[in-house]
C-alpha cells in the first residue's frame, strides 16, 4: 500500500483519527459475543441469550460446514473437482449469517457460501457440480430462497437489492408479521467492495430503502492481495457515506455473528433499511485449490488466526460449561463421516451431462436457429454412431 | 373498433401503457422515467397513473438498473428497464451479458429473465458522441439474449406488448430519430404478426434490400426512387435481428437473385455480415451477385455535422443497388 499522504488539516479532519487505523484485531468497534478463549462476553447493543440446544446446534453447522469444506477440497486433489473454492476459518461467518435467516428470506451468494447453503437445506452434494463441471448450480434458487452461486465479482449485490425492492412491492416489508416480513441478505468479500455493482448496490438500496443485509466477509485477501489494497479505511465505515448503518463484527465468533445479522435482518424487515455487516474473519486455506498463498503472505499472520479459530472458542466454551458430553461429539463425528461418505461416494457418481445438454434452457422458448442447430447436432453424433455399427 | 393516428413514441408510450394495465407485474425502471417522462417522452404520464412503485426513477447508473431489475425478475417481476441512450448500456454491459442472457441458462430454465431492455439507437439527430450508436450486434452475438428493432409506429405499439410479454430478455431498440417523425394509423383491435418475425414491407421482382429500426425508411425511399428508373426493389424489415427470420429473406432473394441489406452499425462482424453468410449457404445458385452490405463505416461514430456522411442514405442503398446490377 502507499503510504498515507501526511494529513492537511485545511481538508478537514485526519481520517486516520477518525477511522482509526486498520487494524489486525477488528480495532474496538469490533462486536464479540465469545472471545478466542471461549470467554462468554457481553456487548450493550448486539447481545442474545443462547439456549444449549442452539449452541450445541451452531456448533454442529460448522462442524459439519468444515467438513463440507475438507472433503470437497480433498476431491479436488484427488482430480474429482475441477477447482473449490474453500470456506476454511469463515464457518462461524457462514453459519452466524445462515441460522439468523428466517425461511421467507432470501439469499444471494457468492461462490464460497457453502456454509449458508448448508443453512438453507441444500444438500452439499448440489454445491460440487459447478466445480465438477456438471452444471452451472443445481438447486432451485426460488425453492431454497438461495440464489445460485455468483461467480462475476459482486453482480449479485445489485440482485439482492432488486430482489428487496420486490419484496417491498409485494407488501412483506414492515407489516409487522413475523411469518411474513422479509428480508434479502447480500454475500460478498473485501474484493468485491472495490466493485462498481457493489457501491451502486448501496446507492440504490439506501435510496429506495430495500430491506436487504449486506453481508461482507472481509476474510483479508482478494486472492493475493490485502485488504489494504482495496480500502484504506474499515470497510463497515464505508456505509456511513452511503446513508445507512454499518457494523464490524468478529467474524469468527458464530453468537456474535449471529446476533448481529439477526438484528439488521430484522431492521431490514421492519421497513428500517438497509445495512452492512463487515464480519471481520480471516481465509485460513487459499483463495481456491489453484492458489497458493505461500507467494503473498507470512506463514506467522496464519498462526496468529489460528489461535482465532472459530470452532475451537464455542468448543472451550461447550465443555467448559458441560454442554456437551461424550456421546454428543461421538455423535456428531459419526455424521460428519456418513456426511464425509455422502460427498466422495456422490461426486464421483454424478454423471456429466448428455452433450446436448449444451442446447437445453438457453431460452425459455427456443428458437429456431437454435433448434436447427441442436438438431443438426444430434445429426452429426448419430452418424458417427451408425459408423461405428458399421 | 379504435383507430388513432400516431407517432412512434406515442404509440411505444400507449404499447407500454397497455402491458402495464394488462399484467401489473410489468414495471418500469430507469433514469428520469417518472415525472419527466423520459428524455424522449416515452414513458409520458405512465407514473402518474400507475404510481412511484411501477414507474421508478433510477439513481443514476445503468448497471444498477439492470443488475436490480434481475432481481425483481427474480422475484417475479416483468421489469422494463429504459437505458436513456444506447452509447449508455456498455456500464450495464456485464450486467446483461453474464447475468441476464445466463440465467435461464445456468439454472436449468429455473429462473426465466422476461425483462426488456429498451435502447433508443441510431444517429441523424445532431447528438453529441455516445448518443448515436447502434451496439445491436453486440447483443445478437450473445446467447440467451433476444434483439429486436422496430421502425414505424404501429410496431412500435404492437411489439413492445409482445418483447414484455416473452418470457425471455429482449433488447428492444427504438430509432430515436423516427420517435417523433411520421406518423401512422393505430387500428388497436388488429391482430400483429408475431414478435419475431421478419415483414416484406414493399413487394419487388428485381433485388431485395433488407433493413431495420431507422434504415427501413430509408431502404423505402429507395425503392421509391428506384422505380422512377425501371427497378423493382423489394423491402423487407427485418424486425427480429435474434433470432433472425430467414424465411422471407430466402424466399424473396430466390426470387430477385439480389440482396443489399442497410444498417447503421458498422459494417464489419454486424448483421448485415450474418444476413450475408447465411444468404449464400441457403441460396447460393439463386444468386446473381454477392449480398452487398450498406453501413455506418468502421470508425468511431464520427461529429454531428458530417454523420449523414457516415449514415447510409438513398444514394448509398442505390449505389449499392447498382453494383449489385454490374455483377
Amino acid at each position: 500500500m502507499s503510504p498515507t499522504p501526511p494529513h492537511d488539516p485545511s481538508f478537514g479532519p485526519d481520517l486516520v483519527e477518525v477511522f482509526g487505523p486498520q487494524q489486525t484485531d477488528g480495532g474496538p468497534e469490533l462486536v464479540q459475543l465469545l472471545t478466542p478463549e471461549g470467554e462468554r462476553v457481553h456487548h450493550p447493543e448486539f447481545d442474545l441469550d443462547f439456549s444449549a440446544d442452539h449452541l450445541r446446534g451452531l456448533y454442529r453447522d460448522m462442524v459439519l460446514t468444515r467438513r463440507i469444506d475438507t472433503e470437497a477440497t480433498a476431491l479436488q486433489r484427488h482430480g474429482e473437482l475441477g477447482i473449490w473454492a474453500q470456506l476454511l476459518g469463515q464457518e462461524a461467518a457462514q453459519i452466524g449469517a445462515g441460522r439468523a435467516l428466517r425461511p421467507q428470506d432470501h439469499v444471494f451468494p457468492t461462490y464460497r457460501e457453502h456454509g449458508v447453503a448448508w443453512c438453507r437445506g441444500i444438500d452439499p452434494l448440489d454445491l460440487l457440480g459447478l466445480f465438477r463441471g456438471v452444471d452451472h448450480g443445481a438447486w432451485d434458487p426460488a425453492e431454497k430462497h438461495f440464489g445460485l452461486y455468483t461467480i462475476v465479482i459482486g453482480a449479485q449485490a445489485l440482485h439482492a437489492t432488486g430482489y428487496a425492492m420486490g419484496m417491498q412491492r409485494d407488501g412483506v416489508v414492515g407489516t409487522g408479521d413475523p411469518d411474513r416480513d422479509a428480508a434479502v441478505v447480500a454475500h460478498f468479500g473485501d474484493g468485491a467492495s472495490s466493485q462498481g455493482d457493489v457501491n451502486e448496490a448501496f446507492i440504490f438500496a439506501a435510496s429506495y430503502n430495500a430491506p436487504v443485509v449486506f453481508f461482507c466477509q472481509n476474510n483479508q485477501w482478494a486472492i493475493s492481495e490485502p485488504i489494504e489494497r482495496q480500502s484504506r479505511i474499515p470497510l463497515y465505515q464505508r456505509a456511513l457515506g452511503f446513508g445507512f448503518p454499518g457494523v464490524r463484527v468478529d467474524g469468527n465468533d458464530v453468537l456474535a455473528t449471529y446476533a448481529v445479522t439477526q438484528a439488521a435482518l430484522q431492521r431490514a424487515r421492519d421497513g428500517q433499511g438497509p445495512t452492512l455487516v463487515e464480519a471481520y474473519t480471516y481465509r485460513m486455506g487459499a483463495h481456491t485449490t489453484t492458489d497458493d498463498p505461500t507467494r503473498y503472505r507470512l506463514s506467522d499472520d496464519v498462526e496468529h488466526w489460528k489461535l482465532k479459530d472459530p470452532i475451537a472458542r464455542v468448543e472451550v466454551y461447550l465443555k467448559r460449561n458441560g454442554l456437551v458430553d461424550e456421546a454428543f461429539l461421538a455423535d456428531l463425528k459419526k455424521e460428519a463421516d456418513e456426511l464425509g461418505h455422502h460427498l466422495r461416494e456422490g461426486c464421483k457418481a454424478l454423471p456429466d451431462p448428455e452433450p446436448g445438454a449444451m442446447f437445453e434452457h438457453v431460452y425459455a422458448e427456443e428458437t429456431e436457429e437454435l433448434r436447427v442447430q441442436r438438431e443438426g447436432f444430434a445429426a452429426y453424433h448419430a452418424g458417427f454412431e451408425s459408423e461405428g455399427a458399421r | 373498433m379504435s383507430t388513432s393516428r400516431i407517432t412512434l413514441a406515442k404509440g411505444l408510450n400507449m404499447g407500454l401503457r397497455k402491458a402495464m394495465e394488462d399484467d401489473p407485474k410489468v414495471l418500469l425502471m430507469g433514469e428520469d422515467v417518472g415525472k419527466l417522462g423520459g428524455v424522449f417522452r416515452i414513458t409520458d404520464g405512465l407514473q402518474k397513473d400507475f404510481g412511484e412503485d411501477r414507474v421508478i426513477d433510477s439513481p443514476l447508473a445503468e448497471s444498477g438498473i439492470v443488475g436490480t431489475a434481475v432481481g425483481m425478475a427474480l422475484r417475479g417481476y416483468r421489469p422494463v428497464v429504459e437505458i436513456q441512450f444506447d452509447g449508455f448500456v456498455y456500464p450495464a454491459y456485464d450486467q446483461i451479458v453474464c447475468q441476464v442472457a445466463k440465467m435461464s441458462y445456468r439454472s436449468k430454465g429455473r429462473s426465466p429473465m422476461p425483462m426488456v431492455i429498451r435502447i433508443p439507437f441510431g444517429g441523424g439527430i445532431g447528438a453529441v458522441e455516445h448518443h448515436s450508436e447502434s451496439p445491436e450486434a453486440q447483443f445478437a452475438h450473445t446467447p440467451g439474449l433476444k434483439v429486436v428493432a422496430c421502425s414505424n409506429p404501429v410496431d412500435g405499439y404492437w411489439m413492445i406488448q409482445q418483447a414484455i410479454a416473452s418470457d425471455d430478455p429482449v433488447i428492444f431498440l427504438e430509432p430515436k430519430r423516427q420517435y417523433h417523425a411520421d406518423k401512422a394509423d393505430l387500428d388497436d383491435t388488429a391482430r400483429p404478426d408475431p414478435l419475431f418475425t421478419s415483414r416484406v414491407v414493399r413487394a419487388g421482382t428485381d433485388l431485395t434490400v433488407l433493413a431495420y429500426g431507422p434504415t427501413v425508411k430509408t431502404a423505402l425511399a429507395a425503392a421509391e426512387a428506384a422505380a422512377t428508373e425501371g427497378r423493382s426493389l423489394e423491402v423487407i424489415d427485418l424486425r427480429t435481428l435474434s433470432p433472425l427470420d430467414m424465411g422471407p429473406v430466402l424466399d424473396s432473394v430466390r426470387r430477385t437473385g439480389r440482396a443489399v441489406i442497410t444498417h447503421e452499425a458498422h459494417v464489419n462482424l454486424g448483421i448485415g455480415a450474418e444476413v450475408a453468410a447465411r444468404v449464400s449457404e441457403q441460396c447460393f445458385y439463386s444468386l446473381e451477385a454477392p449480398v452487398l452490405r450498406v453501413g455506418g463505416f468502421d470508425t468511431p461514430y464520427p461529429a454531428s455535422r458530417i454523420e449523414e456522411e457516415y449514415l447510409p442514405d438513398l444514394d448509398r442503398v442505390l449505389d449499392a443497388v447498382d453494383r449489385s446490377f454490374e455483377f
